[in-house]
């Protein structure tokens, strides 16, 4: 079986958690996955559009369309947002029908990379590259744009080596929201030191997130507040199983067991 | 009508509503409150999302035909003996009922809870004409004491706690109080038991108007509406145009979700059905009756960028699930009409330039199209609005021309990763260990309380050779 996935690194992903793309790469390509990467890419155009700037929008969603109409088979994504981007809002931005067909082409073959591993490929069995206790945050998009909740869980329940916590009032918002963050930063951090005060209430090491927005917001707080508790992109948390012996634990550095 | 709160910029409201300790205790135990019990109760119909899609269509088939409902129900309210006015505007609607208020006699007007009301700012046009308005509602009653406004679409008194409540009762009553609702309560009762006596006219709005017979419903939880509706010889019911529906069969589809979506509870404690003035035999019921239709920029939106907005039912379950709502309260926004749908609403009576700043009030976290018993997209109309904002010049030009520069710098790739580079050098003196704790411009409002990531000293473009060769191996 031969999948070929392109991957979108998105704007954030690409100049300030470019860790997580390589992760994203390795991990794919760990899994038989053949990765290839699109030369040109910029931004989904979410923040324009969103801000209502919709002619400029349509601009960047034109050339990604573009970019990966050249590319073979499934198109992988690391946040929920821009995912959502590309699924329900390009085919709407698009002026001829031609570009209507290629925008919904491309939409229909675009994943959000937990439904990716999920829902695609059918792999859930990883082990989790951080060891403790681990709590997911929903990021907006992801559920209630792409209606996901189970696969970014089902993931981390599963996920050898960490156990799973439920954060009280997952679904909601981490107060990040693109411009809103800094047109009232005030709101936008009292929503997210509510948010904060429930993963520290949780007792996890760390809390999880499929979208690269929650994740500045998340961390930006986390670190402004020396909290212990970090945030982490989904790909930073798994590994793939097959590091490991066959129903090992970690025989080549543990102290021998008793 | 001046709305004095507008003189201070929306984000400095914002501000201050952060900063008042009550405010926020009032509002967390409240909104969680309302969020855990509209969860249960559709929790326990598993029918609910089928009727909400059916309320939904309902809505919009009678939009379509609005006129046709609108004249059916004029018909049908007139063979019962009312009157129905039509009012194009607030300032209309007001000169109807003062109109009414005057040729009756009317010294003082008992109200039942009704948001067209406020929209209108009827209590101080009554006050001003020299007719008495005693809110009968508790939380209006309440606020009514306090000079204030509603702060919450079906909990008007939602930003008190309950020690403030007992204070406001001692001032204003002279009464002895303790901060315990039932006490509270009961102070209220006494209180208002006299007004309902002494009034002349009863004024009240209307959850829904039924096309095929005239009746006009009104949903409510104390009793009181059933009292203005019948006990004054005036009755006079004010109610937004896109309230009407057609048949009683319909009615039932919106009372199985309405009081679920507003406060959880199965259905209301009173569903009154008023059918017009006192016919021949009958014990109780007013002399007059009389239906004001309130247009004030709606039937405009029929065709118009804010049309699903007009499906809303008022119940609030937006407000209470809305993070921004919860965290500044309904008096922030300003006007009548708070929270998410509050400032679609907003625009739709007074224009986008009204909610220039408003627009942005909403991380588009999409929670309250979720809650929406008729399943409004809040957000997408939010986005709508922005963008009219910017396309008619409403939002200030440097930001426009930020978002414009943005833009063409993202149709421009190799511009874009010039510009990390340049981004990197220039962050250098401020990064540290891949954080920066304070940046100038317009990201400082972002590093007052959050670290900003620093740009990765090599993006994932500028790795992505070697990750492909990596490949190869």
């Amino acid at each position: 079986m031969s999948v070929t996935a392109a991957f979108m690194v998105t704007c954030l992903g690409d100049v300030f958690y470019p860790e997580v793309g390589e992760r994203i790469v390795r991990l794919l390509r760990r899994l038989g996955v053949s990765v290839e990467f699109p030369a040109g890419q910029t931004c989904c155009g979410l923040p324009l559009f969103n801000s209502g700037y919709h002619a400029e929008a349509a601009a960047v969603a034109r050339r990604t369309v573009e970019i990966f109409s050249r590319a073979d088979g499934h198109v992988v994504v690391p946040s929920g947002s821009c995912a959502w981007m590309v699924k329900h809002e390009y085919p709407g931005l698009m002026t001829s029908a031609a570009e209507r067909t290629a925008a919904e082409k491309l939409a229909g073959r675009t994943h959000e990379l937990s439904q990716f591993l999920v829902r695609v490929l059918g792999r859930r069995r990883f082990r989790s590259a951080v060891a403790g206790r681990l709590t997911y945050h929903d990021s907006c998009h992801l559920l209630r744009g792409l209606h996901e909740s189970q696969s970014p869980r089902t993931l981390l329940r599963e996920a050898a080596g960490a156990e799973l916590v439920e954060l009280p009032g997952s679904d909601e918002c981490c107060g990040f929201g693109g411009s809103f963050s800094v047109r009232l930063p005030e709101v936008s951090t009292a929503i997210l030191d509510k948010k904060l005060a429930n993963v520290e209430a949780t007792g996890a090491d760390c809390v999880v997130a499929c979208d690269a927005g929650c994740l500045m917001q998340l961390r930006g707080g986390l670190s402004r507040r020396n909290s212990r508790v970090r945030a982490l992109h989904l790909a930073e948390v798994l590994e793939p199983e097959d590091h490991l012996p066959e129903g090992s634990g970690e025989p080549f550095q543990g102290s021998p067991s008793s | 009508m001046t709305e004095p709160e507008l003189s201070t910029p929306f984000r400095e409201r914002a501000g201050r509503a952060l900063d008042d300790r009550f405010l926020q205790e009032a509002l967390t135990i409240a909104t969680t409150k309302f969020i855990a019990l509209r969860r249960e109760a559709f929790a326990e119909l598993p029918e609910g999302e089928a009727l909400r899609d059916q309320a939904r269509a309902i809505k919009e088939a009678t939009l379509q035909r609005l006129d046709h409902w609108l004249e059916r129900l004029v018909e049908q309210v007139e063979g019962r003996g009312g009157h129905v006015h039509y009012a194009t505007s607030a300032e209309e609607a007001r000169r109807i009922v003062l109109d009414i208020a005057r040729r009756t006699g009317a010294r003082m007007a008992v109200k039942s809870k009704s948001m067209a009301t406020e929209e209108i700012h009827l209590n101080d046009a009554l006050e001003a004409a020299g007719v008495t308005p005693v809110e009968t509602d508790l939380g209006e009653y309440i606020i009514q004491l306090a000079h204030e406004r509603p702060s919450h679409i079906i909990a008007p008194a939602i930003h008190k706690t309950k020690g403030q409540v007992a204070e406001l009762f001692a001032r204003e009553l002279k009464r002895e109080t303790v901060p315990d609702p039932e006490v509270l309560t009961r102070i209220a009762r006494v209180e208002l038991r006299e007004k309902f006596l002494q009034a002349d006219l009863g004024i009240s709005g209307a959850n829904f108007a039924v096309a095929e017979t005239g009746t006009v419903v009104l949903v409510t939880n104390e009793g009181n509406g059933r009292m203005v509706t019948s006990l004054p010889r005036v009755h006079v019911a004010v109610m937004g145009v896109e309230k009407v529906i057609p048949s009683m069969t319909d009615l039932a589809v919106f009372l199985a979700i309405l009081a679920k979506s507003a406060t959880g509870q199965k259905l209301s404690v009173y569903t009154s059905l008023v059918n017009g003035p006192r016919r021949g035999g009958e014990p109780e019921g007013p002399e007059e009756f009389h239906l004001v239709l309130l247009d004030n920029g709606r039937v405009r939106q029929i065709a118009g960028p804010l049309r699903e907005s007009l499906n809303c039912l008022r119940c609030g379950a937006c407000l209470n699930v809305c993070p921004v709502y919860r965290q500044i309260g309904g008096h922030a926004y300003g006007y009548t009409y708070p929270g998410p749908i509050g400032i679609l609403l907003t625009a739709m009576l007074n224009g986008p330039a009204s909610v220039k700043d408003l627009a942005h009030a909403s991380s588009l976290c999409g929670a309250c199209a979720e809650a929406c018993p008729v399943r409004i997209d809040i957000p997408r109309m939010l986005i709508e609005l922005r963008r009219e904002v910017g396309e008619q010049g409403i939002a200030p030009w440097p930001e426009r021309m930020v978002f414009r520069a943005f833009a063409w710098l993202l149709t421009r790739p190799a511009l874009y990763r010039w510009s990390a580079r340049l981004g990197r050098r220039l962050q250098a003196p401020l990064a540290r260990g891949g954080r920066i704790r304070r940046v100038p411009l317009v990201f400082g409002e972002w590093t007052r309380t959050r670290d900003l990531p620093a740009i990765a000293p090599r993006t994932f473009q500028e790795r992505w050779a070697e990750l492909e060769r990596e490949g190869r191996r």
